[in-house]
């Protein structure tokens, strides 16, 4: 009887101890916004250099369906090129879990991949692979694919080694081991990975749109600024983050489905 | 004459240049408990890394019911210090996973284990996740995986060593229930005298690395222990000399002799 109510209740208190985190990020922001809006306001600056706030909602209201058009293309992109990159960063990490020589021959080429600034490479892409879908699937696969297979690789590595100790008295072989203990093992690294990852996956594809695209925020965002339209501008900026901010709760979420022991209270005790 | 069922004659290894064991012999026969005591880092636990198969001895012979350990295909369950639960198991399907490992489908494991659960203090815990269990019933939980597995002997490494002074207690008293009720042949490695005594059949005391066997000692207490002040004051003796015999600078003469404590 008072099992659901108490259950419902601490579930009610966790969500409100939740909002409670969030207030002092939220107060943060909107104090930030409002002194946006006070200096557009009161020191006559041209929305033309800096639009105040509430005229950037308003245009993004106004140009919703173009901006809607627009966003498309860079979902697209991003969730293509990051799923690629998942599926691509996880095999690999699985190959170089079991042949370790292997590892230490790719790592340091992903390590270079790595430092090459995206401004440079994002032109010579589209350059190579034209104005379609793959440049930008290769620009977020290039941003993403490293750290997501440096989260795995890390994640094996974190395995107990009283786990592989016990596994391997039981005559578990390689394999099972992997399986059994070390990808579970990995799992939170992979997650911490992912939500890193999709952050990186949208600008990715927004800058592989900035060097050249047919349709994208990335293009939009270009045309607005060449057209003096610092307010469409951020008014795209706006639907990215939005979008970005949306995907690392879509992560969080699969976080919280693919783990579910992490959740229950770990008090350690309980009724003894 | 029946062999015994685990014998280690002359085993030696090193790590690198540093010697661990040196001509390390010992027995167990069937049914017996015995408890192998030693200082921190004094290779016990290396020990059990060579009778699981994990690494091989450089010297020496261990033989299982008179084979070669090699053909005696695996006959150890072993129970590693903390618990090495996993976390993202229940703890039914922890204790499954010797079984699993065996090759049994998840089902068949799982009809195997559950009637076990009361008996090891588990029951109504079978779906909940370790994280949410005491020390002591993580032990237990862990013991249980080790048992099932249904193999001629049991390695038990330190299994109380993390938890807290009185469940410790709380866990060894079980443990002697449980062990006189099954009458397991186990093997434990400890560096806690009073665990060694209350538990034992038998305890070799090992020097500081590299190890050598310093005593043998032969615990002929009634049991349960530690339950009656006779019994108390007889193991409290023997604890004091055992002390005595690890806590001496120099036992690197020390010559191995069978000695009947309790007498």
């Amino acid at each position: 009887m008072s099992f659901s109510q108490t259950r419902n209740g601490r579930y009610l208190a966790s969500l409100l101890s939740h909002i409670g985190n969030f207030l002092p990020a939220l107060f943060a922001v909107a104090s930030l916004v409002l002194i946006w809006e006070g200096y557009t306001r009161f020191s006559g600056v041209s929305p033309t250099t800096l639009p105040a706030p509430s005229r950037v909602v308003a245009q993004a209201y106004e140009y919703r369906q173009a901006l809607f058009d627009n966003t498309l293309p860079t979902l697209h992109a991003t969730l293509t090129g990051f799923a690629l990159s998942v599926i691509a960063a996880f095999l690999l990490s699985v190959i170089v879990d079991f042949v370790p020589r292997l590892k230490r021959a790719l790592f340091p080429v992903f390590i270079i991949s790595q430092t090459l600034p995206l401004v440079a490479i994002a032109p010579l892409v589209v350059l190579w692979f034209g104005f379609g879908l793959l440049p930008k699937i290769l620009l977020v696969a290039l941003v993403t694919f490293f750290p997501m297979l440096v989260a795995l690789s890390k994640g094996y590595e974190a395995t107990e080694p009283e786990l592989e100790q016990l596994l391997s008295s039981m005559g578990a072989p390689r394999w099972k081991l992997f399986g059994l203990a070390r990808l579970p093992s990995a799992l939170p690294f992979f997650f911490a990975g992912l939500r890193i990852s999709i952050t990186y996956a949208v600008v990715g594809a927004i800058f592989a749109e900035y060097a050249g695209a047919a349709k994208g925020l990335g293009i939009y965002m270009l045309n607005a600024k060449n057209n003096f339209r610092p307010d469409l501008v951020l008014a795209a900026v706006l639907v990215s983050a939005a979008l970005t901010l949306c995907l690392f709760g879509l992560a969080v979420l699969a976080e919280r489905l693919a783990m579910p022991w992490t959740r229950r209270p770990q008090d350690g005790g309980r009724n003894l | 004459m029946t062999p015994p069922r685990l014998k280690l004659d002359g085993i030696s290894y090193r790590y690198g240049d540093l010697p661990v064991l040196e001509k390390i012999s010992m027995t167990v026969q069937p049914g017996e408990f015995v408890s192998i005591l030693g200082p921190s880092g004094s290779g016990k636990s290396t020990l059990f890394r060579l009778l699981t198969a994990a690494i091989t001895a450089e010297a020496g012979a261990i033989a299982f019911d008179g084979k070669p350990l090699t053909e005696a295909g695996r006959p150890f369950a072993f129970m590693p210090q903390r618990d090495a639960l996993m976390p993202w198991r229940k703890i039914i399907d922890n204790t499954t996973l010797g079984l699993e490992v065996q090759g049994m489908r998840r089902r068949d494991a799982r009809a195997r284990v559950t009637p076990l659960f009361g008996e090891f203090g588990l029951d109504g815990f079978e779906q909940n996740y370790p994280a949410e269990l005491s020390g002591g019933m993580r032990q237990r939980a862990a013991l249980l995986r080790t048992v099932v597995q249904d193999k001629p002997m049991l390695l038990l490494d330190e299994p109380f060593g993390a938890l807290d002074a009185l469940t410790r207690a709380g866990m060894q008293r079980w443990l002697e229930e449980m062990w006189q009720k099954h009458r397991w042949t186990a093997m434990l490695v400890t560096h806690d005298v009073r665990e060694a005594v209350h538990l034992s059949d038998r305890i070799y005391v090992l020097s500081p690395r590299p190890a050598k066997v310093i005593r043998e000692i032969v615990i002929d207490l009634p049991r349960p222990r530690g339950r009656d002040a006779d019994t108390l004051a007889r193991a409290a003796a023997i604890e004091a000399d055992i002390l005595d015999t690890l806590l001496k600078p120099d036992h690197r003469n020390g010559i191995p002799d069978r000695e009947h404590a309790a007498e």
